[in-house]
Order: structure tokens, then C-alpha cells, then sequence
């Protein structure tokens, strides 16, 4: 792709700060419950699974592998949206990037890499892991 | 729950219009709420209950009671999207049930086509909790359904052939009905032919883009019966939600996978038993996971139920959307719930177009996914009987 999508700023909430500080840094975070021990996604304060308040920041090794994936066509720039499993479990929305779209595949590995938004603000993305 | 006999659907209208630049929101949902209360033989000072979802403009039903200038005991907002309709023609059976009114009304309508508005998934709301984790990817309705339509020919070798049939069967609908925004009939080829919008879906997988939209009345069975018109019975409903699971995220099922079973359960019924069947079509995908969610054929093999006509009154096994349905007729509001119950009603009726009538049709169903099919929705399940 030779234009670049314009990334919307994400709409962050003070209970993620955490989250974004990390993503400025280069690193992938998610939650997990310190009671029941599931890791979720997109993180909360209140575990999805038993509800306890005691979740805290798991750091992530980055490493996934797409669950599913689209190429929107319509816009001005081509994106492709996905879903990425992560190696420490959850499953989440992103896209995946720097990357020939014809050449993607289920299952494939993949790498975070992180993409600043339009304020500025670093996103986890993913991209081929070879 | 089990509704058999509580309720009957007594009036139903669709709107013409396709396109509705001088008609705006709230006359729109008067204009199918007068529709609908003339085809049941009632007026307007008969009904006691009323129901809408977020395409109502202003404070829910707050806002249209005043408008139509209703006198009502019992009010009803609850908003799951495009299934609303569904739902709200049950908790109208509960609440006529449970006494607390006696005739309601539920409207849907909307015009996004003349408003211009861009399909969004999200709106900005920074209080929604999810929103800063989906909206910088650039999720719309199309690129999600497309990953689950993706995941379904992962895991079960579906193809785009397979999906295109489902729009090839909603043409050969539409081409009887003289509002449907499409009605010339589609090949396969042509689906397959048509631009790529979010792969795999093209843009014949996507339904339209339509303003409009339509009205149901329900009533008790002693009013019911008073009237003229064919009664169609309220005989089970069920709702359920579907979500990304706190990232157990799999896209392989839907909501109607619990709604399905549960209504069928109450209705003492099988899939085998359902004569005609009106499933939400705001893709070829989201059919193909009804049917399988539903029980129409066993998962995984939505594909090959689909293919080869299947769907096509008088030629396949299960005719579905015989209106033309949101593929190819229109989707009002965005939303296709009312009019899947729209067509439910006509078929039951015998009033459908002669040359989509399903023969004996003494039971159907209508099904809805509202929100997307491939994060958090709300599936809507209801089973009419003509008594």
C-alpha cells in the first residue's frame, strides 16, 4: 500500500491508561483475574469470568496467530481488520499491517507492532512474524 | 417462554417507499403505524401497549406516544439493533399475557439512504467500553461479518458459491415484488462478479440500503378473533446474546444457537416443522449461520443446504425471504427485524405474491441478529402458527 490509513485516536477511559502508557512503550498488555486466574480482553477492572475486582496487567509476548481476517476495499485505503489470538489466550481486534494482504492466511503467526494513531497515540497492531 | 395463545399478530404493514426525502423519522413510524392499524381494522385509541428501539427519534417510546398522540399503559424501548422487532412482538405477547395492556403497537422506521448516512458499527461513544479497543481498526459492518464468513470456509471448506446462492434465492423473491429496491435475478456469476467490498464478501453478498420501514399490532386472542383478518398466533419466542467472550472470541456460531433451541423447545417444534422462514439477510452470512444455528441443517453444512436453489420457493426445501428480503427488497433503519416478521405474517396469511406463496403454510419462523454477527448481538427467535 503506498497511502497510509489515518488511524483513529482510540477513546480511552482512566480505568485502560495503563494499557496505552505501555503501548507508548512498545509493550502489549492484557488483564488478568488474580482470583480466578482467566486472562480477558479488552480489559476490564470487573473479571467477565467471575466477576472479581482483583484483575491486574499481564504482560504479553507479542506472539499471535490470526483467527480471521478482511481486507475492506471500499475506503480511500485498503485496511485489513482482524482478530488475533494471542499466545497468552484472548482474542483480539486488530489489524494487521506492513504486509501484502493477498498473502495472509488462518492460522498464520504473527507479530505485534505498534502504530501511532492520529493523536499520537501508540496501537497494537500485527504483522507477519517471518 | 411458551407463548402459544396469548398473543396473535392482527395487523402488519410494510412501508413503499424505498427512498423517503420529504417524509421524516417520526412521520414515517406514524405513517406504519396507521398502515398497520388499518389492515387489523383497528384505530388508534384501541391500542393501550406501544414498543420501539433506538430508530425512534428522541426519548424511546416516550417520544412517538407523544407524536401519534397514543394514550398508553404500557411502554416497551428495549433496543438489540435490527432484532428489536422480533423481540418486541414477544414481550408483547408476555405483556398482554401478564394484563398490562391489550393491543400493542410496534414501529420501526428510518431513512438512512436519504440522509446519506455511512454504516457504523460504533458509534464514538467514549463511555462504551469496548470502543477504544475496536474503533482504531476500522470495524464496520462489512469488514465484520466478512471475518466470520472468513472463519466459516476456514473451518468448513464453505465457499463463495455457496454464500452467493443465498442472494441468487433472495432475486428470485424479489422479482415478484414490485417495491424491491434489486428485483432482477442474480446468477451466482454475478454475485462472484461483483466488486469485493470486504473478502470475501462483494458487494452482491451485502443487503441494501433502504429508508422506510413497518408496523405490527398484537393482540389478545378474544380481540383477535373479533377481527377480519387471518389469525396468526404467537407461539413461541426466544432472545439471546452473543459476544467476544472477554477474548474466547469464536465466530463459528451465533446468538440464534440459544434463541433457536429455546423457542423451539417452548413450542414443542422442530426445525422440521417450520414451513417457511424469514432470517435476517443483512449478508449472505448471516443467513448461512441461522440456518445452521437454527437447526435447519447441522453445522458446518450451511453451504452445501444452501447451494443449487435450496431456498427458492417452490423449487428447495426451505424458502426463506420470499419478499426479496433485505438482499434484494430493502432493510429499513438498517434494521431487518420487521420486516423478516412482515413476511412471516404474509406467508401465513396466504398473502404473499402467488408466485412465492408457500402451499400450506400453517407454521413459520422469523429470526434476527441485532449488532454484529461478529462481536456482541442480540438474536431474536419467534414461531408464528396460523390458527
Amino acid at each position: 500500500m503506498t497511502t497510509e490509513r489515518k488511524i483513529p485516536a482510540p477513546l480511552t477511559l482512566p480505568d485502560t491508561q495503563p494499557y496505552w502508557d505501555a503501548a507508548n512503550e512498545g509493550r502489549l498488555m492484557i488483564k488478568r483475574c488474580d482470583d480466578c486466574g482467566e486472562p480477558h480482553h479488552y480489559p476490564r477492572d470487573v473479571c467477565p469470568f467471575c466477576m472479581s475486582t482483583r484483575t491486574g496487567w499481564l504482560a504479553c509476548s507479542g506472539k499471535g496467530t490470526v483467527y480471521s481476517y478482511s481486507t475492506m476495499r471500499r475506503g480511500d485505503v485498503a485496511y485489513t481488520l482482524a482478530f488475533v489470538t494471542l499466545e497468552e489466550g484472548p482474542t483480539m481486534m486488530t489489524n494487521l499491517v506492513d504486509c501484502d494482504p493477498a498473502t495472509l492466511s488462518v492460522g498464520q503467526a504473527v507479530r505485534a507492532v505498534f502504530k501511532a494513531a492520529d493523536n499520537g497515540q501508540a496501537v497494537p497492531m500485527f504483522t507477519p512474524a517471518s | 417462554m411458551s407463548l402459544d395463545g396469548k398473543a396473535y399478530i392482527v395487523g402488519a404493514y410494510e412501508h413503499p417507499t424505498r427512498k423517503a426525502d420529504d417524509l421524516t423519522v417520526a412521520r414515517l413510524h406514524a405513517d406504519v403505524a396507521k398502515g398497520a392499524l388499518e389492515d387489523a381494522g383497528l384505530t388508534k385509541d384501541d391500542i393501550d401497549g406501544y414498543f420501539c428501539a433506538g430508530d425512534a427519534p428522541g426519548l424511546g417510546a416516550t417520544s412517538m406516544v407523544e407524536y401519534m398522540g397514543l394514550k398508553v399503559r404500557h411502554v416497551d424501548s428495549t433496543e438489540s439493533g435490527g432484532s428489536a422487532p422480533i423481540l418486541h412482538v414477544a414481550h408483547a405477547a408476555e405483556a398482554i399475557a401478564a394484563g398490562r395492556c391489550n393491543i400493542a403497537l410496534v414501529t420501526l422506521a428510518g431513512r438512512p439512504r436519504a440522509a446519506g448516512a455511512i454504516l457504523r458499527l460504533q458509534p464514538p461513544n467514549p463511555d462504551a467500553p469496548d470502543v477504544a479497543f475496536e474503533g482504531p481498526f476500522g470495524p464496520t459492518t462489512q469488514n465484520m461479518y466478512a471475518m466470520v464468513a472468513r472463519r466459516h470456509m476456514h473451518e468448513f471448506g464453505t465457499t463463495s458459491e455457496q454464500l452467493a446462492w443465498i442472494k441468487v434465492a433472495a432475486s428470485h423473491h424479489a422479482q415478484h415484488n414490485p417495491n424491491a429496491m434489486l428485483p432482477k435475478v442474480v446468477t451466482v456469476e454475478d454475485v462472484l462478479n461483483s466488486p469485493m467490498v470486504a473478502d470475501p464478501l462483494h458487494r452482491l453478498d451485502c443487503c441494501v440500503m433502504s429508508d422506510g420501514g413497518g408496523a405490527l399490532i398484537v393482540a389478545r386472542p378474544e380481540i383477535a378473533r373479533a377481527l377480519k383478518r387471518p389469525l396468526v398466533k404467537v407461539r413461541a419466542a426466544a432472545e439471546a446474546q452473543k459476544d467476544s467472550r472477554g477474548g474466547r472470541v469464536d465466530l463459528t456460531y451465533s446468538a440464534a444457537a440459544f434463541s433457536g433451541p429455546e423457542a423451539f423447545a417452548a413450542a414443542g417444534l422442530t426445525p422440521a416443522d417450520i414451513k417457511y422462514a424469514s432470517l435476517y439477510d443483512s449478508f449472505t452470512i448471516t443467513v448461512l449461520m441461522q440456518l445452521e444455528d437454527l437447526g435447519f441443517c447441522r453445522k458446518g453444512e450451511g453451504g452445501r443446504f444452501v447451494a443449487d436453489g435450496n431456498l427458492i420457493s417452490g423449487v428447495g426445501r426451505m424458502p426463506f425471504n420470499t419478499d426479496g428480503g433485505g438482499l434484494c427488497n430493502n432493510h429499513p433503519a438498517n434494521r431487518g427485524g420487521m420486516t423478516k416478521v412482515i413476511e412471516a405474517v404474509r406467508q401465513l396469511r396466504g398473502e404473499a405474491h402467488p408466485a412465492v406463496q408457500v402451499a400450506n403454510c400453517d407454521i413459520a419462523l422469523a429470526n434476527g441478529i441485532g449488532g454484529s454477527l461478529a462481536s456482541r448481538h442480540t438474536a431474536g427467535t419467534l414461531i408464528l402458527e396460523r390458527e
